[in-house]
This record gives structure tokens, sequence and C-alpha cells, in this order.
């Protein structure tokens, strides 16, 4: 069975203006979200605070589990239910203390004074301190930070530094947007997401180099071709199998969205969004990159 | 070419044995003889996934250099008076600072002589105070200052590892983290809010005498006497349960301390049947709690926990033999954690929890549940799309992920890794990404064919043309997980534990593994056609 003929011939680079359009709205959606809500939605892991997942006995719904949590001095507890049909619910709470009778044992307390005895049950804490909370963000950026510095001097050195350069803005532009698609559909950033991040780079940057690869080698068997018509032959024959990865991949991050379980959800979600974005990229972003960057230095010689 | 091809089959065949034989232990849980498991533990699994409890407790070692100076503060004030050196007063400032107030310069320079030859660590300097006095400042070195504050975080950990052990936890994990930090792993804890107030207590444990000519009314508004404190004694009605709080003035000079401990134990007291501790000191303690106890017949004297009172009996008589009882109207359990932490000593300065991630186990096992099944679903869907994709060898590219998901399972027991929730994702996105090496290959198996390459020839360039790219784009990846692993703490660490066994899996089987298949299959038959 094949998907795509053997002599197809795409023009992708001749509608890169298009792509261009396409990544801008993208990129600047996300970046709107952002500034409307002050930043990105930090989960505890990285704003410090306290998350308790409770389970309760009976129905309930969020305005009880506020009402019954009124008489705590907790600030204003956030409760959100867990998972669809579950009786489960998340309450997060901006306060952490280092103290040793913590918040989530006055959460449980007063809950069951509502609830009565027995009938609520605690599956989760976690308390992050502030320091804590402040040390795991510096620690994730750097993480990213060196993953691109590692992933340019690798490319510098196989490839050409134009392409190392392409393959890291490329990589940017789907974390942005990434992150503008976390801050769009409201979902936190906590320490799995910086994972996911890791994950999508990686992932796009294997998309990249294979188009890239292509390029390469048709670079050393068309001399004589324009620099246009190689990048669109390369991107054509590597189609297939661009496809078939990515429609792999995205069957096992859809599976892990679906059925993953309320905990990996955001994570899934950050992935699929990434998987998306990094295959649309490696085509539309990383490889007209470096025809421009072709057409920069062909300016200045 | 025969020859290769058998050594390679025994390559693949070790390592489906090695993988097998390192599987063991998990698959078959304790029905093996106990070499086994000591050579290829069955995989650990992470806290998020067994329940448990991960706490991060930071040691207050600025309390630690305080008390260190009270203490001195205390030993210089019998010397002193020992010396008969006149001064006006002496106490503890900024934290690390000892201050001593003299009238004049000659019994000033008599502080400084005694200082120096009783306590030759300290830093003197002299400043001339308000009201003419003149102040002799001691300070402790920054040496002895980040010698006190390191010996602090190892002696808190070394006794929170006794206090884990009485407790009862199997295998967890104490650490010491940077800087104050100590890093507490205990898998399966059933009781997490007990099991943090029985670690992070401090249990100093204190004698002290009670001031009798002490006005409670005048302390109550903040005139304590010189030298002594406010402190309350926790008491609870025996009838209806409500707790009460006794202010009580005691002396500020500790008597004698738990350091000088040899046991506690939990009795039941007869008349109430209530729990009580007991504790016994060891020789030292035993002969200071009988001068203590002859010299003060009649007088009380306080037991006091971290700053509580717990009792303040009177001594009716002089007491021999060291031991001594903490009543307190305790329940059996809260009996039990005192007699514990007692026994495995105090923590040298108060601790605080910065991080708490607790899971139950319920909910440990849903996600064990929801993440094997995904990995199947996905797995599942990916089969079919190959095989129906590329046939017959789709069916070898399928063979080469099983056996990929094969061995990453024989390598996470071999390595003795952790696998945590984001550890089962790493191994799911692994599945994905792993048939794109096959993919890659399968592909330029087909550019070969289109050209007009017998089947055994396109195989061969198919495989030397996709080897250059499967490299580099399975290296950057690997990159982004080592730094991943470098930086990452806790969950994140273990998805990039998989990722990378994944990536080095995958390299294999796609690469190697799938070849053999391959060349296996070709070895003696004259194929026309290629399926795929």
């Amino acid at each position: 069975m094949q998907l795509i003929k053997p002599g197809i011939n795409i023009d992708f680079i001749g509608k890169r203006k298009f792509a261009l359009i396409i990544s801008l709205v993208l990129i600047l959606a996300g970046f709107a979200s952002l500034v409307r809500h002050g930043g990105p939605h930090y989960g505890i892991d990285f704003a410090g605070g306290t998350l308790v997942q409770v389970q309760f006995e009976r129905q309930t719904h969020a305005a009880e589990i506020n009402a019954a949590l009124a008489d705590v001095d907790l600030g204003v507890p956030v409760v959100q239910r867990f998972g669809e049909d579950t009786n489960e619910f998340l309450i997060r709470v901006e306060r952490s203390t280092g103290e040793l009778q913590g918040i989530s044992m006055l959460i449980t307390e007063s809950l069951e004074q509502s609830y009565g005895a027995g009938q609520v049950e605690v599956r989760r804490v976690e308390m992050v301190g502030p320091q804590v909370g402040k040390d795991l963000r510096n620690k994730g950026m750097w993480a990213i930070f060196y993953a691109m510095l590692g992933i340019l001097a690798y490319i510098s050195w196989r490839f050409e530094f134009r392409f190392a350069v392409g393959a890291i803005i490329a990589l940017v532009h789907d974390v942005v947007i990434t992150l503008g698609m976390f801050s769009l559909f409201a979902k936190e950033i906590d320490l799995p997401i910086i994972a996911a991040f890791l994950a999508i780079i990686g992932y796009s940057l294997n998309d990249t180099i294979i188009v890239y690869d292509r390029i390469r080698e048709n670079l050393g068997k068309h001399n004589k071709e324009s620099f246009t018509f190689i990048l669109n032959r390369s991107i054509n024959e590597t189609l297939s199998r661009t496809i078939i990865t990515s429609g792999t991949t995205l069957l096992v991050v859809l599976s892990l969205f679906v059925l993953g379980g309320g905990v990996i959800h955001n994570f899934a979600f950050a992935m699929l969004v990434g998987v998306l974005v990094g295959t649309y990229s490696s085509i539309f972003v990383a490889s007209p990159l470096l025809l421009l960057w072709q057409k920069k230095t062909a300016k200045a010689a | 070419m025969s020859n290769s091809l058998k050594t390679r089959g025994l390559v693949v065949l070790f390592c489906l044995l090695l993988s097998l034989f390192a599987l063991v232990p998990t698959l078959l849980r304790g029905n093996v003889p106990s070499w086994w498991p000591e050579t290829f533990g069955p995989i650990q699994l992470g806290l998020d996934l067994q329940g448990g409890m991960h706490l991060v407790l930071g040691v207050d070692v600025d309390k630690a250099v305080e008390s260190r100076v009270d203490t001195i503060i205390d030993q210089t004030d019998i010397r002193l008076k020992e010396e008969d050196i006149i001064y006006k007063r002496i106490e503890r400032r900024q934290g690390d600072r000892l201050v001593v107030q003299v009238y004049d310069e000659d019994e000033g320079r008599k502080v400084e002589a005694l200082m120096k030859s009783e306590f030759p660590a300290l830093e003197p300097a002299t400043i001339t105070g308000a009201g003419g006095y003149i102040e002799k400042h001691f300070r402790l070195s920054d040496d002895e200052i980040e010698n006190i504050r390191d010996y602090a975080v190892r002696q808190a950990l070394e006794t929170m590892r006794n206090r884990v052990d009485q407790f009862g936890v199997s295998e967890p994990t104490l650490q010491r983290q940077t800087g104050n930090r100590i890093l507490i792993q205990l898998p399966g804890v059933a009781d997490p809010d007990r099991a943090i107030s029985l670690l992070g207590k401090t249990a100093r444990l204190e004698f002290k005498m009670v001031d009798e000519t002490a006005n409670i009314q005048e302390a109550l508004a903040g005139r304590v006497p010189e030298g002594s404190e406010l402190l309350y004694e926790r008491s609870t009605n025996r009838a209806t349960g409500v707790e009460t709080e006794i202010p009580l003035v005691v002396s500020r000079q500790t008597v004698l301390t738990g350091d000088l401990l040899a046991d506690a134990n939990v009795r039941i007291d007869s008349r109430f049947n209530e729990p009580y501790v007991s504790i016994d000191f060891n020789a030292v303690g035993a002969r200071r709690f009988d001068q203590i106890t002859a010299a003060n017949v009649g007088r009380r004297m306080a037991i006091v926990l971290d700053d509580t009172v717990y009792s303040a009996p009177v001594i009716r008589e002089r007491i021999a033999g060291g031991s001594a009882q903490i009543s307190g109207s305790f329940t059996s359990q809260q009996a039990t954690d005192l007699a514990i932490v007692l026994r495995a000593g105090s923590l040298p300065a108060p601790v605080e929890i910065l991080e708490n991630r607790t899971v139950g186990p319920s909910l440990g096992q849903d996600s064990i549940d929801s993440g094997i099944q995904s990995i199947w679903v996905g797995a599942l869907m990916v089969l079919v799309v190959i095989v129906v994709y590329y046939q017959l060898s789709g069916l070898v590219a399928i063979s080469a992920l099983l056996m990929n998901l094969f061995f990453i399972a024989g390598m996470l027991s071999m390595f003795g890794a952790t696998l945590t929730l984001p550890g089962l994702a790493g191994i799911v996105l692994t599945v994905g990404m792993a048939v794109d090496a096959n993919v890659l290959i399968f592909e330029r198996i087909r550019e070969e064919l289109a050209l007009g390459r017998a089947p055994k020839l396109a195989i061969e360039s198919g495989y030397s043309k996709a080897f250059s790219t499967i490299i580099d784009a399975n290296l950057t990846t690997l990159l982004a997980a080592l730094v991943l692993f470098q930086f990452g703490t806790g969950p994140v660490r273990g998805f990039a534990v998989t990722l990378s066994i994944g990536i080095i899996a995958s390299l294999f089987t796609a690469i190697f593994v799938s070849r053999f298949i391959f060349d296996f299959y070709l070895k003696n038959r004259n194929v026309k056609r290629l399926s795929i």
C-alpha cells in the first residue's frame, strides 16, 4: 500500500508565505493569550502551593466543596473535577506551609466535618514550597536551554551551521506555539510538561533532521539544480515517511491522551500539539529558513 | 555471509535470553531463588505508581548555630560565676554573636582571658556600648558556623534514618541534597500524616525546674523574671477530652536533656489504664538525675518536649536508678511515636517541609492500569497501520517493535531503573518513534526497488543509506533525553530514563534485528518480489 506516489512533486517551498502567515497567527494568538493572563499558567510545581486530590463517597460538586472549605483560612481554593464521570476533585490552594501539620490536613479535616468521616479519601497530596518551586522552574529553563545548545553543536558538526540555525528556529517555533496553546486552553504548566517540551524538541528535531539529511544528499546529487528545487524534492521524497511516522506517533499520543488517565492528560496534550506542530515545522519552517539564509548570504556576497 | 548470519543470530538470541533472565524476578515476583532478584532486581515502581511519600525537608541550620551559641552562653555563665568575674549581663545577639557586658576594662580583660582559654574558636571584638558599659563581643568563625550547619544536617539525616527504621517502612530512601535539604522517600506508607510528624518532630527533651517565685499573671503580661521563661502545659481532661493549656514559668536553664537517654518505652498506667512513656537514662544521665532530684526535693520539675510542658511533677524524694516517666494523656499511638522519637534521638534543629508529594496506593494502581492500557492500545494501532502499509515487511518491523518493548523492560531491570508515570509515557512515545527507523529503511528500500534493483540489493542499500539518517535523528533525541536526565528531578527523570533506554533499544532492534530477519528470510531463497 502506498499513500504517496513515488513521483509526487508538491511545491511546498512556494507556499512558504502562506505558511509564514499560519505560523504568525498561531504564535500571536498564543502570545496574546499569554499577555492577557500575565504569563504562563504555572502549576504548583513552579508556582508553589498545595494540591489535594480527593475522592468522595457520594456525589458532590465544586460549590459544595467550596462551601465546606469556607471556614478554613486558605485564600481562595480552586476546586476542579478530576477526569469526567468521576467523583474525584482537585483542590488547589496557593499557600504552602513548612509546618508539619500541613494544609492538606486542614483540608481533610474540614471536608470530613461536612461530609462525615470515611466519606472522603485523599488520594494525592502535593505541596511545593515557594523556594523549591523557584528552583524547579530555573532547572527546567536551563534544561531546555542546554538541550538546545547541545543540539546546535551537534547539527553544526554533522551538517552545517545554517542547518543548525534552521533547526533551532524551528524548535523554538514549536515550543512557543505549544506554550501558547497551553495558555489558550487554560492548561497548567507543570514539571511533566517540561519533559513533554523536551520530548517535542526531540521529536521535531528528528523530523527536521530527516528532511535536512535528504537535502544534504540531494545537494551533492543535483548540484546543477536551483536550491528551491532541491528543497522541494527532498521534502517530497521524505513525505511518505513523514506521514507514516507522524501518523503512528500521533496514534500512540492519542491513546495516551484518551486512556492515559488524568495525571498524564496535560502531558499528552502537550505531545499532541507538539507532534502536529513539529511535523508542520520541519516542512514549512525549517526548510524555507535554509532558503532565506541562502538568499541573505547570496546578497551579502 | 552465512557465518556472519549465524553470529548475528546468536547476538539477537543472547540479548533475548539476557532480557528474559533479567525479567524473571519482575514477572514471577518472589517465586525465584533469592540470588536472582539480587542480581537483577524486579523493576522498581516510582512513588507515583506504587503510592507513597516523597518529602523534601529543610533543616533550620541557623537555629543549630543559635543553639550552639546558647550552650556556650550557659557554660560561660557558670564559669564567670565560678571565677567571680563581675559582669552586667550575657546574651546572644544576631544569631551567632555572644555579648558579655562588663562595667570596666579590668573585668573585661578577665572575661577575654577566660574566653580565650575556654573557647579558643571564638573571635573576640570590643565595643563601647551605650551608658558607658564595655561590651565584649565574641562570634563563631565562619568555618565553625559552616561546620555546625553541616553537622546539623548530617545529624538530622542520621536521626531521621533511625526513626524511619523504627517506624518500619520497607526500602525507604533518605538522602542529603544540596545545602540543608534532606530527601525522604517512603514507598507505600499508609499514614502519611503520622510519618510526617514522626520524622519532623524535633523531640528536644529537656528537664527544667519550675520557677515557683514567679507571678503567673505578671509573666502573662509579658514581664517574665530574668532567667526564666513562660511555657505552656498541655493537659487533657480525662472525662471530656477537652485540651487546655496551663501557663507555667520555668527556669531558662536546662538541668538535664534527652541526649542522656538510654531507652524509651511505652507502658500502661494501671490506675487510668492510660499509656505513658517510661525513659531510662544512661550512666551519666542517671547520676545527674540522682543529684538533681536530691538537691530539689519538694520543688517541681517540668518535663519539656519541644517547648511544651508535658508534666511538672513535684519531686517527692531523691530518685536513684535513672528512670522517669512522661505522662500526658496520650493515645497509644502518640505514646508509641513519642517513644520512637526519643529512642532515635532529637533533631539538632527544627525542620520544615519544603516539598511533599504523597500518592495513595489506589491512585497509583489506577495510573499503572491506564498507563499499561494506553501502551497496548497505542502499540496495537501502530501494529495495524504498519502491517497494512508494509505487509510482510511490516511484520518484520512489528517483531522488531515487540522485541524493543521486551528489551526496554529488560534494561530497566538490569540498570535498576525506577519506572514512573512519565516513564510509562516515555515508553509509549518510544513505541511511536521506534517504528520511525524501520519506516525510513522501508521507504528507502521502496525507492531502490522503484529504480529496478533486485530485492536483496534493494534491502542492502536501503539499510546502508538510511543508516546515517537514523543515527543523526536518534542521537539528537538522545541528547535531549540526557540533558533532561541531568537537570530533571524526580518523576521527570523517569521519563528521561525510559526515553534514553527506548532510543538505544529501538536503534538496535530497527537496524540490527530487523536486518537479521530479512537476511535470514532471504538466505537460501531467490525472492523475486518483496512484500513491502
